[in-house]
């Protein structure tokens, strides 16, 4: 079947919330390790900052990144009308 | 079909409240021992009271969700909510490496330990960007089910079900050794019936029920465990924070750790003992150069010594001391070498304490680069890994909708980060407590902890009085990782009960990964090889009969090269992960992704990724180049089990430039690609779900 325009949207934009929450990934993962000795010098919670994030901070990220894409997901779905049928 | 008999939301209700009752009943129970502690039940009961109830407890789930049916017994129906999904994801992601090692780890390598808790929790972005959504939407069984109809044909997936069954076997070894490990430890039975109790747990549960029976037990299992962990770590926590909530309030514990750091690495007779450990290598050196020589001229000088004490008719006890020294000098050269090469290493007692909270440590810029780029190295690997192993991608065909799958994700990861955030705060809260409790006490009065493991297990706790000033020094002990879990309830005087429920949160972690792991490979060897590629017309129960027998020989062979205690676990692990993410990823995902990726280029990929990971295995890991095969310098210096760095990008690379080489892939296969990604494409004429 061909894809009408509504559709080849509804992928576009999937296409970028999915490069934007990768994005928000790449810097909590690596641009923070990189620079991991030159944050601990910043005391947070009193922590140094970069042990925070390793241990805590970037997990806190990786969870609200995934939470953040099912909800945006569901109301994209239902927007574009290619949601599941209500669960019996 | 049974699993319509309930409506979505009321099947949810059900099973809140019958976890609910789980819960509540299995906090009964606990306090139900502790009571009977109290009254003098012994510890050894304590160990197999744990030990057969839960195993009992995860059989009678297994029994009560036996099933013949193939969607039930594939893909538990499809009908596990998010929350619940999430759960299972959780015990069957959380391996005996992540309950017991992982603390460990961190509290013996400080930040650089942190490299698995990003990597193993990271991961879960990319599964739930890339790939959860998108193989439910598909909807079939296996993993190389998704490769084969992607990319048609039995080549690809051929491959999907090697690179799924040597992963997943890699993996579940290491789970069996940690079954076989906790029983043995807690209730004194042997190593070897100590795996063989483990696997049938683990056996009576899968065989009967599949991936139904598995969903189940493991969110049970996810229960045991998070209690178990949290439990000591939240008394500690009040111990030494005040609140009950230490994951958030350890950075002034961290602190003090810092300050106790300088002050080991100040202290004088820290220094002395270092010096008597460089002193004893360098011993050890000067004798290696002329071992003869060396060996004699020792021997000589004790027989000496006992002769001269003779003649002057030293008092008694001089001479006995003097004998025993003499009869305690090795017996022959062979052995006196093997001391010395033994005293060699302990150089590296003689080094000052590593800050905990600095990463990447070196003595010079250049090492601390090489450190930091093996830290991302391990991260990198672990997180694309995790987005690769097939028996967590094959969970997310178990829930009811993609929309479900997606949530689902969230609360995989929200109760993994449960305890993958608890372990950091554990570890510094250990050593805190070592460094104020067991440092500068004396050794006539150890605390209690402290005695008990080191009768028992002098590989997880030795202390020896070096100096033999009587008091304790950081440099006289010598910790194993596994002791940090293990010994936490002790450490924080908590009543031997909670020494079994973290015993058995160990056993639930370890058997809920193998019982996943192992359907993933009898799965693959009979949905995937046996009907899909022998006997397309085999009826359902013979299908399913087919899959059970095979999960016998699985297990039954895991065991056995279990038994055969294979070295670094560690490494094994590791690569599993390497491996995963250079044969998986990249077909996968280009997979959703990019319509134009064809056969040609997944199959030239896979090999690629495949090829080049375990080529840099073979080239650098020590195992292999002791055996022969010619040794090659590191490539940026990054260790073997990153080769995943190479070997992912290659593969990418390679199936998009072989794919843009050949022909573009059929009408069809571009229409299934459409299928994936919309929940619901109105006017699709494919239909992949079955349940």
């Amino acid at each position: 079947m061909e894809l009408s325009q509504r559709h080849q949207e509804y992928w576009r934009k999937n296409l970028v919330i999915t490069a934007i929450l990768l994005g928000i990934w790449f810097i909590a993962t690596f641009v923070v390790g990189w620079n991991a000795r030159e944050l601990n010098s910043i005391t947070f919670l009193g922590f140094p900052l970069g042990f925070y994030m390793s241990a805590q901070g970037s997990l806190i990220i990786y969870v609200v990144i995934i939470g953040v894409y099912a909800k945006y997901m569901a109301k994209l779905d239902k927007e574009y009308d290619v949601a599941e049928g209500e669960l019996e | 079909m049974s699993s319509n008999t309930l409506s979505h939301s009321a099947f949810n209700r059900q099973l809140k409240k019958t976890y609910s009752w789980y819960v509540g009943g299995f906090l009964i129970f606990l306090v139900a021992l502790a009571i009977a502690e109290q009254m003098g039940l012994s510890k050894a009961w304590i160990g197999y009271v744990f030990l057969f109830a839960t195993i009992g407890l995860y059989a009678g789930i297994g029994i009560m969700s036996r099933t013949a049916e193939v969607s039930e017994y594939y893909v538990a129906g499809r009908r596990v909510p998010a929350f619940f999904n999430g759960m299972a994801t959780g015990a069957d992601w959380m391996s005996a490496a992540s309950f017991i090692g992982m603390a460990g780890t961190l509290f013996l390598a400080g930040y650089d330990g942190l490299a698995f808790v990003m990597g193993w929790t990271g991961g879960y972005c990319l599964v739930a960007l890339f790939l959860a959504p998108y193989l439910r939407k598909f909807g079939q069984f296996t993993i190389p089910d998704f490769l084969g109809a992607r990319y048609g044909g039995n080549i690809v997936r051929t491959l999907g079900i090697i690179a799924a069954i040597v992963c997943s076997f890699v993996y579940v070894v290491a789970q069996i050794y940690g079954v076989g490990l906790i029983t043995s430890r807690f209730t004194g039975l042997e190593f070897g019936i100590g795996v063989f109790v483990g696997l049938g747990g683990i056996l009576v549960c899968s065989m009967l029920g599949g991936m139904k029976a598995v969903t189940w037990t493991q969110v049970a299992q996810y229960i045991i465990l998070i209690i178990a962990y949290l439990t000591p770590v939240v008394w500690l926590g009040i111990e030494h924070t005040g609140i009950p909530v230490p994951q958030v309030a350890y950075g002034p514990v961290l602190q003090k750790v810092g300050e106790l750091e300088k002050k080991i690495n100040a202290d004088p007779k820290e220094l002395e003992v270092r010096q008597i450990f460089r002193d004893r290598a360098a011993t050890a050196n000067a004798a290696l150069k002329d071992p003869a020589k060396a060996y004699a001229e020792g021997k000589a000088k004790l027989e000496q010594n006992v002769a001269s004490l003779k003649a002057a008719k030293a008092p008694a006890d001089q001479v006995a001391a003097a004998e025993k020294a003499l009869a305690a000098y090795p017996k022959d050269e062979a052995a006196a070498k093997g001391q010395w090469n033994k005293d060699k290493g302990l150089t590296a007692r003689a080094n000052p304490v590593r800050a905990h909270a600095e990463p990447f440590p070196g003595k010079d810029e250049a090492a601390r680069h090489t450190a930091k780029l093996n830290f991302l190295g391990i991260v990198f690997c672990m997180m694309f890994g995790t987005a690769a192993l097939p028996h967590i991608l094959m969970r997310y065909y178990t829930t009811p909708s993609v929309q479900e799958a997606r949530v689902s994700v969230f609360w995989s990861l929200f109760f993994i980060f449960l305890l993958y955030f608890t372990a950091p705060c554990l570890a510094v809260l250990a050593k805190y407590d070592m460094f104020t409790n067991l440092v500068g006490s004396s050794f006539a009065s150890l605390p209690a902890w402290a005695g008990a493991w080191a009768k028992v297990d002098p590989s997880l706790l030795s202390i020896t009085d070096v100096n033999r000033d009587g008091i304790v020094q950081w440099a006289e002990v010598v910790i194993g990782g596994d002791l940090i879990v293990l010994a936490t309830p002790e450490i924080a005087g908590l009543p031997y009960v909670v020494s079994g429920l973290v015993a058995a949160g160990g056993l639930a972690a370890a058997l809920s990964t193998a019982d996943g792991l192992l359907l993933t490979i009898a799965n693959a060897l009979s949905h995937d090889l046996y009907y899909k590629m022998i006997d397309p017309n085999a009826s359902t129960g013979k299908r399913v009969t087919i899959s059970k027998v095979l999960l016998i020989v699985v297990a039954i062979s895991a065991a056995w090269v279990t038994s055969l205690k294979p070295g670094d676990i560690l490494f094994l692990v590791g690569a599993a992960f390497s491996l995963a993410a250079s044969a998986f990823f990249p077909p996968l995902v280009l997979g959703v992704f990019w319509k134009r990726a064809n056969k040609a280029g997944a199959i030239a990929g896979m090999l690629a990724g495949l090829g080049v990971c375990m080529y840099y295995m073979l080239r650098t890991y020590p195992f292999f180049t002791n055996m022969g095969v010619p040794k090659m310098d590191l490539w940026f210096g990054l260790n073997p089990i990153s080769a995943g760095v190479f070997g992912l990008p290659i593969g990418l690379a390679t199936i998009i430039i072989v794919s843009l080489l050949t022909k573009a892939p059929d009408r069809e296969t571009q229409e299934l690609v459409e299928h994936v990604r919309y929940p619901n494409l109105k006017g699709d004429t494919m239909s992949t779900q079955t349940a």
